[in-house]
């Protein structure tokens, strides 16, 4: 079964949520399945975090319509907290107490009977491999260890949605590799992964879908392939690096480029409009150049992110 | 809207934990050996002074409670100072420090209510009190029948049961306060000194200011003056105007209650002299009956701070 024929398990509908002086979420309209991975981006302050509240019902939405696992967080909070993983930005654990401590306090709360308690808690330990260190203080942990514990909690829970706020934000890069890996096998367990971040080339490579947050709005949603065809027009970028004469110009003729930029001594980026890689290969030995490398460069977030605003910008 | 599911769910799971926090930290070991010694001290002086006292005496054993010998003051004095200082110490942090730790939003995203961790909390707390006191009370017993030889009669236990009552609802309303301040103020440290600033000026301060307000704010009766005989209004307002204090409902019902011989709490009228024996003692019954407005007082107390932090904590952000 693909994702998209699966039930919602997370559905919102104009949700908004105001405080006293400013609107923080303006009327969001999301739908997550079970087995996807939802990027929830955008910069620091644009709602993402106050949208994850609300999903969970620890913040009452002003307006619109929430439902998790077939539950509304505002009227049967237990009921969707007993479903949902949840891991906040920069998570805490109780510091004096071992890791394994912390997470048998956690299944006390969450109601797992004792007996069962401990073989979950060495399960959940193992998937974010910290079982060798799970008799440690967790004053005595670094930030990435945290962090993995707050991902075993959510196995713990066999939570059939985890919602993972800024996950990576902190971690050095070999961490950060580990810890998309973790969460890509949550996916395989088909639970729902909505995570938000404010590193959009992070998150790129393991986002399903992704919501582009700005000003409490969700500005654009959908695979990080379809937001580039609608943002940057369906064109892409091509690099091309050969040692020959009159390269540019052979480029610049081939039916479907639209500009040619010389980088440096043999390296062009072209902006395409269809898949031009075949074409070109095939002028370029004819012409008798030599073809160095020949790549299309896969279009980034961050780039859709930044181009979109320069034309709403330009636009109003 | 209604909200479904129980409001307990948790609360067992909580209470265990807070508990188990109190009791092996390191903040409750300072806090128990500086109680026990304390009271210990007192109450050696005060048996030092009972073995002078006539074997007679139908109250030997209450005596331990109340006696004070210098330079120490009696047992219930310090305890009645002790106790405020124990309770703020174990509620000052109980709801900030989820907050800074950033425990808290993960804690409430397990499935209980908010409800359930704070009053989780809070009978922990309470609990580390009672089991403290119990102790210390059953040390001071202890004590009492070793080094007096005298045992107890029916009516001193149950008058010694009495104070413990007292003591817990006392510990209760500071133990609210501490924690109603750990919910207004992020910083642990602003909320500790909130609390023992508070605790301060209504242990120190207020009874020394209470006269003076009366004075300036309670006309006096000219022709009471002129006689010199006390004005009654003015020492009704005296003694409502303290009685806000905890500390002194704590110190009157213990009187009443340790010292049977106490016929009021507040002005004697001859009236109420009328056919009774002088330093004769007063039944429990009516020495209960006399500390009930205290005793309820204490309790209101309690529940009242307790109150205002839910409604507070229940409205609180939960965003770190």
């Amino acid at each position: 079964m693909s994702a998209t024929t699966r039930a919602p398990v997370i559905e919102a509908a104009g949700l908004v949520k105001r405080y006293k002086s400013a609107t923080a979420v303006d009327g969001i309209d999301l739908e997550i399945r079970s087995g996807e991975i939802f990027g929830l981006l955008g910069p620091n302050g644009a709602g993402k975090t106050t949208t994850i509240l609300m999903l969970l019902g620890l913040t009452e939405p002003s307006e619109g319509r929430v439902r998790v696992a077939g539950f509304d967080p505002v009227r049967q909070p237990l009921e969707v907290k007993r479903r949902v993983g949840y891991m906040p930005d920069s998570v805490g654990f109780y510091e004096n107490l071992t890791a394994r401590q912390n997470l048998r306090y956690s299944a006390r709360l969450m109601g797992i009977a004792r007996k069962d308690a401990d073989p979950r808690i060495e399960d959940a330990l193992a998937k974010v491999r910290l079982q060798a260190v799970g008799d440690r203080r967790v004053g005595a942990y670094s930030h990435g260890m945290r962090q993995r514990l707050g991902l075993a909690e959510i196995w713990l829970k066999q939570a059939e949605v985890a919602i993972l706020d800024e996950p990576t934000s902190g971690l050095d890069p070999q961490s950060t590799h580990e810890f998309l890996d973790m969460i890509r096998e949550l996916r395989a367990e088909h639970v729902a992964v909505l995570l938000s971040s404010h590193l959009l080339e992070q998150v790129q490579s393991v986002c399903d879908r992704v919501a582009l947050f700005s000003n409490g709005h969700v500005v654009l949603q959908g695979t990080v392939r379809s937001l580039a065809e609608r943002v940057l027009g369906g064109h892409s970028v091509v690099i091309v690096e050969a040692i020959g004469t009159g390269i540019e110009t052979l480029l610049g003729s081939i039916p479907g480029v639209r500009r040619v930029t010389a980088e440096e001594s043999g390296r062009y980026r072209l902006l395409a409009e269809r898949d031009v890689m075949p074409d070109i290969a095939s002028r370029l030995i004819a012409h008798g150049a030599k073809l160095v490398q020949l790549s299309q460069i896969e279009p980034s977030l961050d780039a859709i992110y930044s181009h979109y605003f320069q034309e709403m910008s330009r636009a109003a | 809207m209604p909200r479904e599911g129980s409001p307990w769910a948790g609360f067992g799971a909580v209470y265990a934990k807070e508990l188990a926090d109190h009791l092996t930290s390191m903040r409750m070991r300072v806090l128990e050996w500086l109680v026990v010694l304390t009271g210990l001290a007192a109450i050696y002086a005060a048996i030092q002074d009972a073995k002078s006292l006539t074997a007679s005496d139908r109250f030997l054993f209450l005596h331990l409670f109340i006696q004070s010998r210098d330079p120490l003051p009696s047992f219930i004095a310090l305890v009645g100072f002790l106790i405020p200082l124990v309770a703020i110490a174990l509620g000052f942090d109980a709801i900030n420090s989820e907050f800074n730790r950033r425990t808290m939003s993960r804690v409430l995203a397990q499935p209980l209510y908010r409800d359930a961790l704070l009053m989780g909390k809070f009978a922990a707390g309470l609990s580390t009190l009672a089991i403290s006191l119990i102790a210390l009370w059953l040390l001071v017993f202890g004590l009492g029948l070793v080094l007096l030889g005298v045992p107890p009669s029916t009516e001193e236990v149950f008058r010694a049961l009495g104070f413990l009552v007292v003591a817990i609802f006392y510990a209760g309303v500071w133990l609210s306060a501490a924690t109603l301040f750990s919910i207004m103020f992020r910083s642990a440290a602003t909320a500790a000194m909130c609390t023992i600033g508070l605790w301060l000026f209504l242990s120190i301060l207020w009874p020394v200011l209470v006269p003076f307000v009366v004075q300036a704010f309670v006309p006096i009766d000219p022709m009471r003056l002129l006689l010199g005989i006390p004005d009654v209004t003015q020492i009704y307002w005296t003694q409502g105007l303290s009685r806000l204090s905890p500390n002194t409902l704590f110190m009157e019902s213990v009187v009443a209650l340790l010292d049977p011989t106490t016929r009021s709490l507040g002005p004697l009228f001859m009236s109420d002299l009328v056919g009774a024996v002088r330093g004769a003692a007063l039944p429990l019954q009516q020495s209960l009956l006399l500390i009930w407005p205290q005793l309820t007082g204490l309790i209101a107390g309690t529940l009242v701070l307790f109150v205002i932090g839910y409604v507070l904590f229940q409205r609180q952000e939960i965003r770190a």
